[in-house]
């Protein structure tokens, strides 16, 4: 039984971009103070909606484009129910879930096993041939560039920027930024669209890039990791980064394990990633009066304008 | 003289069955410290956010430095230079001090520069503040020295405060009435909200004074005396509370020897108190805040268990008793915080009656709560107390402060105590209403009750208490008759571990020292 640490890399980086983006997108939404639980729902739509358009016109940038769309219309939904009309977002959001899971499968019939053109990797073959670097760090697809670009840039923006601070403002206290005049409700909106568009790209990557296929229910839990991952590394993009790559490595090493057939259960190394995941996050935040300060503190609550 | 700042002119708002400012008229002169008066409900807090633009005005209008001023929202407000200190601050816990009032600013400059900034500005003014410092971490005066600081920072032309001193210490009143006074000599108009009469008589120029939206007088604050003021927000005289000379009775309540250390690190540990308090007599206890005024309460009331011996009540050892045998029993108390813990935000105002009045009152039986019982219960205590509210099934949260205090207030002295121990009764409660508030109490002690009353308001202290004594940093003075003890006698009895911050004021007016 031999692992390749090589492929096994790369497969780890391609498997968690997923997660990365969806999780980079809830990170956002959460520090605005939404609680959007609909990520799961929102992946899959960015899943069936980027596979039918790479499927009828061709363009991977145009089916990237469209899972984007598709998602940040579902939570548009969601935007629309808990900031507007104030519904809980804790329901809204399982609902999205199921809503986003029924509608993909409608949206999918007939489309499963369909063709759809390869995506060129951005960089030239001669580079991604070099040795171990080639493939480990100038091999990946464009939207893997982006999600790792986009931990960075949502670090950057969140803590060091105006739009960050206001961001996290509202995230913290709705009531006071409201009596500052910050625009609560608008602000939120954006985060929500933001993080729909992120999850639908996460979505769209997956069917169209690293699954090359539609299939019913393909996000299989991954934006429930995505949510979990959020939550465990305290808000915090550089640890959601780790996360992922944790959650990704663990998720191809297991696929290895089970094609070399080794003696555990099957259904045990299927559930491993989802475990370790949570069991290393877990541990790393259990530093509660820690986490709590980073935690948003108006996360979840409805914001009703008065006076 | 020269047009003034700020003119408003029959400024009129109404919203859903109330008219919250009837044709609101005043002007407002550069550097001028104005105060703004009324009873809770009065309008004052409508007009301001009218000013700062969180509100729209029905129709009226506003001038400021002789254009028409109608601000759309606050952030054209603090552009025409309107900065404005709310009641509850309107801070981040989880940021610093910078990022807090990057916040308020409009066109903040660079992180550095701005820290630079607001350490010059906060010492320039007497306010030192640590721009790195988590908001969370502060004191209630050092939370609102940087929302003044915030608007410090804008060179507004007039500051607007919200009744800026009620979660403040005597001390750090003082220090903001010396940044105020600086302020106004500078040419920054204020208008100041407050309840405080005595405050208003010292720092203020001039007074508008509003009654149910309506303007209904003018004044000089310095000219006419705290009663003459309150009578015009009120529109009829005050009563002073008053009650007839009794004799002390049996002894209800002592507590001897008791010390306890603090729960955490934000504590006070309470050392070797001993407190003695007989039938129809109110002990007043008074002390800057954080001195172990709640942690008094607590022992009393039962949150925190004692050893045995320490607290005896009509003769009985209730150290080691909880609250609701406690209550059982008539010791009952009402702690200083109203939302959160004299009363459940959340919960209805009946549902509130039952958590303290279910034993004494009968309200639950087997198990069972009797809503009907507990609805009359309300009611008696919203019609006795006058608690402005829609009925007994609004949520606590929803009633404004000084409603809500007479709320926790009635509903503990309608359950007929044997001893009531009260922790800031009238805090945050209009002229008039207070004096019903202690009128009550009064009238509890009058009818052979024991009342223990911890306040920082001396006055209060000063008017119903027959024995005083001070809190400090967790000891209780001796008691000493209240009728004559002068201001300065009672600053000694508070003084002694204070010397920091008496340091600090001595800082701040060189000329006391020399």
């Amino acid at each position: 039984m031999i692992i390749d640490p090589v492929t096994l890399i790369v497969a780890l980086v391609t498997i968690s971009t997923p997660v990365l983006l969806a999780a980079l997108g809830e990170l956002v939404v959460e520090k605005a103070g939404v609680l959007n639980l609909g990520v799961e729902g929102m992946m899959i739509m960015g899943a069936v909606c980027g596979f039918i358009v790479a499927n009828l016109t061709g363009s991977p940038t145009l089916a990237f484009l469209a899972g984007m769309a598709g998602a940040a219309a579902l939570s548009a939904i969601f935007a629309v129910l808990t900031q507007f009309l104030m519904s809980n977002q804790v329901a809204t959001g399982l609902a999205l879930t199921l809503f986003g899971l029924g509608l993909a499968a409608l949206l999918g019939v007939g489309y499963e096993g369909q063709p759809i053109p390869d995506v060129a990797k951005p960089l030239p073959e001669m580079l991604r041939t070099i040795p171990v670097i080639g493939p480990i760090f100038l091999g990946h697809d464009l939207v893997t560039y982006i999600a790792i670009f986009a931990v960075f840039a949502i670090w950057y923006v969140l803590k060091h920027t105006r739009l960050g601070l206001i961001i996290r403002a509202v995230g913290e206290s709705h009531d006071a930024a409201h009596a500052l005049g910050y625009k609560v409700i608008r602000i939120r909106f954006a985060a929500i669209l933001f993080g729909g568009a992120m999850a639908g790209l996460g979505g769209a990557f997956l069917s169209v890039v690293y699954v090359e296929n539609w299939v019913q229910g393909m996000t299989a839990g991954a934006g429930w990791i995505a949510l979990a991952l959020v939550v465990f590394a305290a808000w915090k993009p550089g640890r959601v980064l780790f996360g992922a790559w944790l959650f990704g490595g663990i998720a191809a090493l297991q696929l290895r394990l089970q094609a070399a057939e080794i003696g555990v259960p099957v259904a045990l190394l299927d559930a491993s990633p989802y475990l370790v995941t949570i069991i290393v996050l877990v541990i790393m935040s259990s530093d509660r009066a820690r986490t709590a300060l980073n935690a948003p503190a108006a996360l979840g609550k409805t914001f009703h304008a008065t006076g | 003289m020269t047009a003034p700042l700020l003119d408003i002119r029959g400024l009129t708002k109404a919203y859903p069955g109330v008219i919250a400012n009837d044709d609101v008229s005043f002007a407002l002169q550069r550097g001028e410290v104005h105060a703004l008066l009324g009873e809770n409900g009065a309008g004052k807090s409508t007009l301001v956010k009218m000013i700062y633009g969180l509100v729209k005005p029905d129709s009226g209008a506003m001038v400021l430095n002789s254009a028409p001023y109608t601000p759309a929202e606050p952030r054209a407000a603090r552009q025409s230079g309107v900065a404005m200190v709310f009641q509850h601050f309107s801070l981040f816990e989880a940021l610093s001090v910078a990022e807090n009032i990057a916040l308020g600013m409009e066109n903040p400059p660079k992180p550095r520069d701005l820290s630079a900034r607001i350490r010059e500005v906060s010492h320039a003014y007497g306010l030192p503040l640590d721009p790195e410092s988590l908001v969370g971490d502060l004191s209630a005066g050092e939370r609102q020295r940087v929302e003044i600081i915030r608007c410090l920072l804008q060179d507004p032309q007039l500051l607007i405060m919200d009744e800026p001193t009620s979660v403040l210490t005597p001390q750090e009143v003082e220090i903001l009435f010396h940044t105020l006074r600086k302020l106004s000599a500078e040419g920054t108009a204020i208008l100041y909200i407050s309840h405080k009469l005595e405050e208003i008589r010292a720092l203020c120029d001039a007074a508008t004074i509003l009654r149910l939206g309506k303007v209904v007088g003018e004044c000089t604050p310095a000219d006419v005396s705290a009663a003459e003021m309150a009578e015009m927000m009120v529109g009829k005289s005050l009563a002073v509370p008053a009650r007839d000379a009794t004799e002390p009775g049996d002894t209800l309540l002592a507590v001897e020897n008791l010390s306890l250390p603090a729960v955490n690190a934000f504590g006070t540990s309470l050392k070797e108190i001993k407190l003695n308090l007989r039938a129809g007599e109110v002990l007043g206890i008074g002390g800057v805040a954080g001195n172990g005024q709640d942690e008094l309460l607590a022992v009393l009331s039962g949150e925190r268990r004692t050893p045995p011996g320490t607290v005896q009540f009509q003769g009985r050892d209730v150290g080691t008793e909880g609250p609701n045998t406690r209550r059982a029993g008539g010791l009952l108390s009402a702690p200083e915080e109203r939302l959160g813990h004299a009363a459940a935000p959340d919960m209805s105002l009946t549902e509130n009656a039952v958590l303290t009045g279910q034993s004494r009152k009968g309200l639950a039986k087997g198990g069972f709560i009797g809503w009907s019982r507990a609805r009359s219960f309300a009611d008696d205590i919203i019609a006795q107390f006058d608690v402005r509210t829609p009925g007994n099934a609004t949520a606590a949260r929803a009633l404004s402060g000084g409603n809500l205090q007479k709320f926790v207030i009635g509903r503990e002295i309608l359950q007929d105590p044997v001893v009531l121990v009260v922790n800031q009764p009238t805090w945050g409660v209009d002229a008039s209403a207070a004096a019903d508030i202690r009128q009550a109490l009064l009238n509890l002690a009058q009818n052979g009750a024991g009342v223990i009353v911890i306040s920082q308001d001396l006055d209060e202290l000063l008017e119903i208490s027959d024995r005083f004594c001070a809190l400090n940093e967790g000891r209780l003075s001796e008691p000493r008759p209240a009728r004559g003890l002068s201001m300065e006698e009672i600053g000694l009895m508070l003084g002694g571990a204070h010397g920091m911050a008496e340091a600090h004021l001595e800082e701040l007016h060189p000329e006391a020292n020399s």
